[in-house]
């Protein structure tokens, strides 16, 4: 069950000819498929695009009228891979998952696709995880394109625009025997915008159709000879029919200007921002009317070299708006220039930054100065002489920085990982620290205050991989953490195989919370839940013993801190020689919540008798000393200033968004904190036993309390 | 190559602009549900609309922005092109959904006094960085006041989040009532309602809170002088009045109190009272006061008296120190159980009945003992050791059920015996210790004293945290010993303090002791 359902918007799929679809991008590249008569998808969900998987899963019903297939791969070389169904079929066949990582793991995949080349259109759509929000490396995707020959599409991030490039993608791909990587960034995946629809086409040939009349042809397969035809079919056949195709079809527009003495080439993805900025240099309004003339590349690879002549053939000066580095297409522009003998003088990344974002400041900025270089006296007055005053004041400024705190991400209230970094916390008190070899997932966050735990990450599921070279005779064992996610990705033979094939001593704790969390929530093989369309309760434990681990604990409720903590303890000391493997399960809290909480309310309406439990601190007891936040992080556990004249710092406090997880009062109980914890179990709609006890325990209660309050002086 | 636009493209530019709201949010808070409502109100206004937002792992409880821009529809049925990112200095409408996000809108010069409404909800959020300090490490809400009123054009805040938890709602609905009454859209209050009604989740929830924070904004639009920022720190601080109670003994005390100290401390001397007699009783009042006077009379004659306050504080928090009886006692009073049942927000109807998460440790139960057996215990490793595997474990304890209120009952009930406890015994012998240290200082030198008396505020937690504090403490003493003669040893002593609260691991205060020690 993913944290967020389409089941309503999936319904905007059945849109016919002509009508309007309002929605996100995300939906709106759905539906473009279904125009395109796609005949399966697949891929693996992470943002930004994990969405589109989510809409995929919930559009289940309309994919199967229309017979489309549709998988969640295993890991993005398996959604690669299932694109071989176009290589020797006329099938229209899509996947998509987040860039780079997810084509970093594709690529292998991807190299022998591109080799071989395709039938039918494959297009691979990658969200570009770069920029704020991003929660990877910062590399550009666009080298795939390039190694591999993929062709690349950016497209404008305006619905319509984006439609129009899936459509043509699959064309393109056909065109050129050679898949397309459409390419979409992390906010263009969540825009909300309309455009007007198609029908939706049934592909020409179905999977089934082709399963049930095989074909094969060996010159696509990638194996000398073939191999080396294939290189020179790349260039001397894809690549020209490719830059044809582009070019006819108009993939990249031109927005003419009046000043047509410079112009701007851009990558579709940068329009919007571009626009803006040349508004406010006057230049250009808010309905995509510009001044100066813009060559909008929605196709980055290949280029076409005649559209780049003629475009800056006559202009004083270009400037190109690339983000991302290393700058491969001024590289490009700069050959296509020179052996045209094309003079104009050409910018970029000499007015731009090499490296990172380009923010709207970032934008304004450069943009700006090529204006000033070029145009001066095209400039807005108030433009040219901006002598605004900064937004914030110096001396503003400087106390902001003292007070606003940074916020990163971290865990949810509740989380279920919370209370495993704590017991760590607690062993490393006993044990001294360890290394730990981090991995990708939520419980990431680990690295990070209160716990600062976890020295690397190397990759999704690569997390026991990476501390392979650990496996060596010493005092101390390595501890490698990994998700679910991770583990069904391929930690299963990248790391619990290997070591148990090279005889690790180290320490696998395996984060089971019942569903591919970070990346929205997503069902895996060890998923508790049941789903109609995918085979669930395949449980890590078994997969771990089935490789043959010897030492194997599973701890089915992660907040027994105590219980963590021991086995930890256990794992790091045991003389049982091979890889030791714990297995820490308890759902995800915010998707137990989003399925528990509709469920209780209903329940407390009707007037059922409900327990509500949630924690509390007592403020008289609690002295401020804080160290049990420093055993949790749990947004719900926070401090309150208290009016107490003798008391000078701040106490713990636990507010209403409390989920009673029970992570607070394990940690209180394992660590020896403190005294001032409580949980309190909240009975609503109580039955007539409920009151009767309680008010017996009152009677008694209340006649002790108030005997030992009257002998007590009451003092203000 | 395609014409991208129709429009003629000589010069006549259309110079209207989008109306551009950046929503500062943390993950989880539900900022897109806000959004969607902007969407949706403006579609319905017949403008054209387009949100984004940065989505995924960055959204799990961490700072979030959302995007949205909208403009009336030129009627020509033509898109614009709107932005993806808020344009520094060309932001209209900012909407922090916790105070320092909004102060972290102005840090990213989103908000410009020329033409940004800066909607926030005052209440806080406390970030891990904030709670994590031993001491107090909440940023100051002034700061953001001072730096929104002086950059921003209009500048709205008010607890929100508590509105929102009245009516049961999401703060979404009250930053949406706050944004219908700052008028900083064109757009009508029925037509706000109208969108929250269209989204069809918890509709009357969301309009109740929407409808309260309305008022609460009008009302502060409407106010003559804007409201100050939320109180914190010495401002929140409530003292009893020093006076008689109807109790002979006390108000004998009091009588005395209010003739031997200076009335400028007479408000913490009537905290401190309060406290110890609470903790103990009247004679343990009597002796409060006694060990109140030497640093009386050091400062006779000071107007804001210092000295004594701050002796009036600490000396009362270490004479009511947090022993087993003392978490009895307060465990089991009926206040705490209407405090309790207040906190948890329980309706009347409702049962609720409190858990606790007791973890005794032999040291404790030794320390509730007579002092001689106590010592007698610890002085047998193998005894202690026993008793350990017998006492030491955590203890679920239902306070609200007979069988368990009536033990923390009667041992609330042992504070009669409390003065001869080996417990009270060390406390007593600690606590001079350092009265003495810091009355000696302070007759050289007041500030020194007044210092010293103040890093008592290290001492404080339980068990092994509380272990960690003394052990500060005491190394603070010992340096202070050493700088005693400085004219600037007032001055290291407070940075000690300082340093000691500053982090857990205590390396903050490692290096000023090292510091010191370069020059000593």
């Amino acid at each position: 069950m993913a944290e967020r359902s389409f089941a309503k918007e999936v319904q905007d799929l059945r849109l016919g000819d002509g009508q309007e679809f309002r929605g996100e991008g995300i939906l709106a590249i759905t539906k473009a498929l279904l125009q395109s008569g796609v005949g399966y998808v697949a891929g693996y969900q992470g943002a930004p695009i994990s969405h589109l998987m989510d809409v995929l899963a919930d559009a289940q019903d309309i994919l199967g009228e229309l017979g489309v297939h549709f998988e969640n791969s295993a890991s993005e070389a398996t959604a690669a891979a299932t694109l071989a169904a176009s290589v020797m079929y006329p099938i229209r066949g899509a996947v998509t998952f987040k860039s780079p990582v997810g084509t970093n793991v594709a690529s292998d995949a991807l190299a022998n696709l591109a080799s071989g080349g395709v039938t039918g259109g494959a297009l691979i759509i990658v969200g570009e995880d770069y920029g704020e929000g991003s929660s990877i490396m910062q590399e550009r995707s666009h080298a795939y394109a390039m190694k591999s020959q993929i062709w690349l599409l950016d497209p404008r991030p305006d619905l319509e625009s984006i439609v129009r490039s899936v459509e043509l993608g699959f064309e393109l791909s056909e065109a050129s025997n050679t898949p397309v990587m459409l390419e979409v960034r992390i906010r263009a995946c969540h825009v909300r915008g309309s455009f007007r629809t198609r029908a939706n086409q049934r592909p020409a040939m179905s999977v089934k159709d082709a399963l049930e009349a095989p074909r094969r042809d060996t010159g696509r397969i990638v194996l000398p000879p073939a191999s080396y035809a294939h290189e020179k079919e790349k260039i001397e056949k894809r690549w020209p029919a490719a830059v044809k195709f582009i070019k006819e079809r108009g993939m990249n527009e031109i927005v003419p200007g009046d000043i047509g003495d410079v112009g701007i080439i851009l990558q579709g993805g940068m329009y919007n921002g571009v626009l803006r900025a040349l508004q406010g240099l006057g230049l250009a309004d808010v309905w995509g009317t510009s001044r100066i003339p813009l060559y909008v590349l929605n196709v980055t690879y290949p280029l076409v070299p005649d559209e780049v002549v003629d475009f800056c053939r006559d202009k004083r000066a270009v400037l190109l708006v690339e983000e991302g580095q290393p700058d491969f297409i001024e590289q490009a522009l700069a050959k296509i220039l020179r052996q045209a003998a094309v003079p104009t003088p050409l910018s970029g990344k000499d007015l731009f930054p090499m490296a990172g974002e380009y923010t709207a400041a970032v934008m304004g900025d450069a943009i700006g100065a090529f204006v000033r270089q070029w145009i001066p006296d095209m400039l807005a007055p108030a433009v040219r002489a901006s002598n605004a005053p900064p937004a914030l004041e110096e001396r503003h400024a400087r106390a902001l920085a003292e007070v606003v705190p940074p916020r990163p991400p971290g865990f949810c209230t509740g989380c279920p990982e919370r209370p495993i970094f704590a017991a760590m916390k607690l062993v490393e008190r006993e044990l001294g620290p360890h290394h730990v070899a981090a991995d990708i997932g939520c419980h990431l966050f680990s690295i990070m205050p209160p716990f600062n735990i976890g020295a690397t990450t190397m990759g999704y599921g690569l997390g026991p991989a990476s501390a392979s070279a650990f496996n060596v005779k010493a005092g101390k064992r390595s501890i490698a953490v990994m998700g679910d996610g991770g583990f069904w990705h391929n930690g299963l033979t990248s790391g619990i195989g290997n070591a148990v094939f090279n005889k690790s001593d180290g320490v696998v704790l395996i984060v089971d919370n019942y569903y591919s969390s970070a990346t929205g929530g997503q069902d895996l093989p060890s998923s508790r839940a049941s789903n109609r369309s995918r085979s669930t309760r395949h449980p890590i434990s078994a997969a771990v013993k089935g490789l043959g681990v010897g030492w194997v604990r599973e701890i089915d409720r992660t907040y027994d801190v105590g219980r963590m903590r021991d086995t930890l303890k256990e794992a790091l000391t045991t003389e049982e020689p091979g890889p030791k493997v714990i297995v820490a399960s308890s759902e995800c809290m915010l998707n137990r919540q989003r399925r528990e909480r509709p469920l209780f309310n209903k329940a407390v309406k009707s007037g059922q008798r409900m327990v509500r439990q949630r924690f509390g601190v007592d403020e008289d007891v609690c002295t401020g000393d804080h160290a049990c936040i420093r055993l949790s992080g749990c947004p719900s556990l926070s401090v309150k200033q208290t009016a107490d004249p003798l008391k000078d710092d701040p106490v713990a406090a636990i507010d209403n968004s409390c989920v009673g997880c029970g992570n607070c009062g394990e940690v209180a109980e394992a660590a020896v904190l403190c005294p001032s914890f409580y949980r309190a179990d909240i009975i609503i709609n109580p039955s007539r036993w409920d009151r009767a006890l309680a008010a017996m325990r009152a009677a008694v209660i209340g006649f002790l309390q108030r005997r030992r309050a009257g002998r007590r002086l009451r003092l203000a | 190559m395609d014409a991208l636009t129709t429009t003629a493209t000589t010069s006549g530019l259309d110079t209207r602009r989008p109306i551009a709201i950046a929503v500062m949010a943390m993950g989880g808070q539900g900022g897109g549900v806000l959004v969607d409502w902007i969407v949706e109100l403006a579609e319905r206004q017949g403008w054209l609309a387009q949100s984004t937002s940065v989505p995924g792992v960055a959204q799990r409880t961490g700072a979030t922005i959302y995007y949205v821009e909208i403009i009336a529809s030129d009627g020509s049925g033509r898109r614009p092109v709107l932005s993806l990112m808020p344009v520094p200095g060309e932001v209209d409408i900012v909407i922090g959904a916790e105070l320092m996000e909004a102060g972290r809108a102005m840090q990213r010069g989103l908000v410009s006094a020329d033409r940004t409404t800066l909607i926030a909800s005052s209440h806080r959020a406390y970030a891990v960085s904030e709670k994590i300090v031993p001491g107090d490490g909440a940023g100051d809400p002034a700061k953001v006041y001072e730096a929104a009123r002086a950059s921003s054009k209009q500048f709205l805040a008010f607890d929100m989040a508590a509105i929102s938890e009245q009516s049961e709602s999401v703060i979404s609905a009250a930053l949406f009532g706050a944004l219908a009454a700052s008028g900083a859209l064109p757009f009508p209050r029925e037509a706000y309602e109208g969108a929250i009604r269209e989204a069809g989740l918890g509709v009357d929830a969301s309009l109740r809170a929407f409808g309260r924070a309305h008022d609460a904004a009008v009302a502060e639009l409407r106010a003559p002088t804007p409201p100050p920022p939320p109180r914190t720190g010495a401002a929140l601080k409530r003292f009893p009045e020093l006076q008689p109670i109807g109790d002979v003994a006390f108000d004998a005390m009091v009588e005395r109190a209010r003739r031997d100290f200076p009335a400028a401390a007479h408000p913490m001397i009537a905290a401190g009272l309060a406290r110890v007699v609470d903790f103990q009783d009247v004679a343990y009042g009597a002796e409060y006061l006694d060990r109140l006077k030497p640093f009386a009379d050091i400062e006779r004659g000071a107007a804001d008296c210092p000295l004594t306050t701050a002796a009036a504080k600490q000396i009362a928090r270490a004479m009511a120190y947090d022993d087993v009886i003392r978490v009895a006692d307060l465990k089991t009073r009926g206040s705490r159980f209407s405090r309790v049942r207040e906190e948890v927000a329980a309706r009347p109807d409702q049962i609720v009945y409190a858990t606790e998460f007791m973890h005794p440790r032999m040291e404790e139960v030794c320390g509730t003992l007579p002092a001689g057996l106590g010592r007698w215990i610890e002085a047998r490793p193998g005894l202690m050791a026993g008793l350990r595997r017998l006492v030491d474990r955590g203890r679920r304890v239902q306070t609200g059920t007979i069988g368990w209120f009536l033990p923390l009952y009667i041992v609330a009930g042992f504070g009669r015996f409390r003065r001869g406890t080996l417990r009270h015994q060390r406390e007593m012998e600690h606590m001079q210790a350092w009265l003495d240290q810091a009355s000696r200082a302070a007759r050289r030198d007041v500030p020194l004293g007044l210092e010293l008396l103040e890093a008592r505020r290290l001492v404080k937690g339980y068990s092994d945290t509380h272990d960690r504090g003394e052990g500060r403490f005491s190394r603070l003493m010992a340096m202070a010993a050493r700088l005693e003669d400085r004219a600037d040893a007032a001055d290291w002593v407070r940075r000690l303090r300082q340093a000691a609260l500053a982090d857990a691991e205590g390396r903050a205060l490692d290096d000023t002791i090292k510091t010191i020690e370069s020059f000593l």
